[in-house]
């Protein structure tokens, strides 16, 4: 048996190990939770295979802006409920707590949960690349539109994040678990993120515009048809800065 | 700065108020380097809240709270203080070498993982996920976590709530050896029994105060025992 040194000899790893450690592990969990890969993969393969074969019926008349609107759906739900539900609980059971008094730190812990999120939505969109090629997605190919999209979906992360942690910072796990898929269904169907804003009421396209869930389906969806749309990224800017700065503000470790 | 003559624990005059509760009130007290401290009192004496000062979670009112001469925040981002919590503290899903594997990363240089584990005897449910081991489990993956990084100052809240006669042996006789290595440890619990066994000095703190502190020795030198003299100085919550 080997002997156990319990001198002390403390000491951080190095800041990029920590941060690495932490996004992989909270990654494996993630993949271990059910309920979350039915968030992340399960409802966006079903809203693929659905848009493809009767898409013209909700307003996705061409079959090629399916695919767009559910990366866009996979984006949501990655960054905003399974982030929010994820970080109430570690909130609730301490692990926030925990972790900010080791050498992680708490900037170790935004940054591995960033390098997380990061590692889950580029899985999770390979997959759902996969699948709609599969089912017949052929977009148009543009260097300017897909620059855009990216640009679009890193602000997209970053403002459904700073909002998911103002409900997970603030509220009871139990609450962040029902408004966090309540919200996520609420925009799935009313905030333009699967379905164009163009399929809404005349009278309440320029609300529906403002959401940042729209900036992102909108973006995504004319960079498919190749085209390069800009307005939404002043949307997504607005809100990735008021997301941050509020979750700065009122975001509580502990429970 | 951080100094050799430092304690591993200072605090001086600490008050935290959570809205009109006062938890902690004007408290000083100090935990010697490479010296067992026990912190015992009633529930809702400020114990954990006091920890929590220590270990920068919470940011106190008044007053202050230095670890071997550092602020906490500085002390735990050096590695410095590894926390035992009271309760939970880990995924609900991650298993427990998984835990103790990333912890590990954490730190320059860590203590080797499988024999940690089997010292404590963490491979009899290493497959089972955190949420589904007994509190016994759940605290014997928390002692591993707060001692894998080696650090200077073990901050242990409750070590053995919930464990069976042999597994708190076990326990007492780690934290031995981690004093034996030079480690200081900080510890609260409501055993009697423990505190006596290990501590080489005991605060009583109640309603946020100390109402007495000392070594064994001191405490119990007018032949009281260590339960008596806690019963003399703190309040009891519930009807006699």
């Amino acid at each position: 048996m080997t002997t156990l040194d319990f001198s002390p000899a403390p000491g951080p790893a190095p800041a990029a190990r920590r941060i690495w450690a932490h996004g992989r592990t909270e990654a494996m969990l993630l993949a271990r939770n059910g309920e979350q890969l039915l968030l992340a993969l399960v409802i966006p393969i079903g809203l693929l295979v659905l848009g493809r074969f009767v898409g013209d019926r909700f307003g996705l008349s061409d079959p090629n802006l399916v695919a767009p609107s559910v990366f866009s759906v996979a984006i949501w739900s990655s960054a905003f409920s399974s982030l929010a539900i994820a970080t109430g609980f570690e909130r609730r059971y301490g692990v926030l707590e925990r972790l900010s008094s080791t050498p992680l730190g708490r900037t170790g812990l935004i940054a591995g949960k960033a390098v997380s999120l990061l590692l889950v939505t580029a899985g999770q969109l390979l997959v759902l690349l996969i699948v709609a090629l599969v089912l017949g997605w052929r977009p148009v190919l543009s260097l300017p539109a897909l620059l855009v999209s990216l640009v679009a979906a890193v602000l997209a992360v970053m403002a459904f994040a700073g909002w998911a942690l103002v409900l997970a910072g603030r509220l009871r796990a139990e609450v962040t678990l029902a408004l966090g898929n309540l919200i996520y269904l609420i925009f799935l169907i009313g905030g333009a993120v699967f379905l164009p804003v163009a399929a809404y009421p005349q009278v309440v396209q320029p609300v529906v515009s403002a959401l940042p869930t729209a900036a992102l389906g909108e973006v995504l969806r004319h960079a498919a048809l190749g085209e390069v749309l800009l307005w939404p990224l002043g949307v997504l800017s607005g809100w990735a800065a008021l997301g941050l700065l509020v979750s700065r503000k009122v975001f509580r470790w502990s429970s | 700065m951080s100094s050799s003559a430092s304690p591993a624990i200072s605090v001086t005059d600490l008050t935290v108020r959570f809205g009109a509760t006062t938890a902690v009130d004007g408290l000083s007290m100090t935990a010697d380097t490479g010296r067992i401290t026990a912190l015992l009192g009633p529930n809702g004496a400020g114990k954990t809240t006091l920890i929590r000062c220590a270990t920068d979670i919470v940011t106190p009112d008044a007053g202050r709270v230095e670890v071997f001469g550092l602020s906490p925040k500085d002390a735990c981002a050096r590695g410095l203080v590894g926390v035992m919590p009271q309760s939970t503290g880990a995924w609900s899903y991650v298993r427990p070498l998984e835990l103790l594997r990333y912890l590990a990363e954490l730190h320059a240089n860590p203590l080797p993982v499988e024999p940690l584990a089997a010292r404590l005897g963490l491979h009899e449910f290493a497959r089972t996920p955190y949420r589904r081991l007994s509190g016994g489990q759940q605290q014997a993956v928390n002692l591993a976590g707060a001692v894998i990084g080696r650090p200077s100052l073990v901050v242990l809240d409750e070590p053995t709530a919930g464990m069976d006669p042999h597994a708190r042996h076990a326990v007492w006789n780690l934290i031995a050896e981690l004093r034996a290595a030079g480690t200081s440890v900080l510890l609260t619990t409501h055993a009697m029994d423990e505190a006596a066994y290990l501590a080489d000095r005991v605060w009583i703190i109640d309603r946020g105060r100390v109402r007495v502190h000392g070594t064994l020795a001191e405490l119990t030198a007018d032949g009281d025992d260590l339960e008596s003299i806690y019963l003399a100085n703190t309040e009891s919550r519930m009807m006699p």
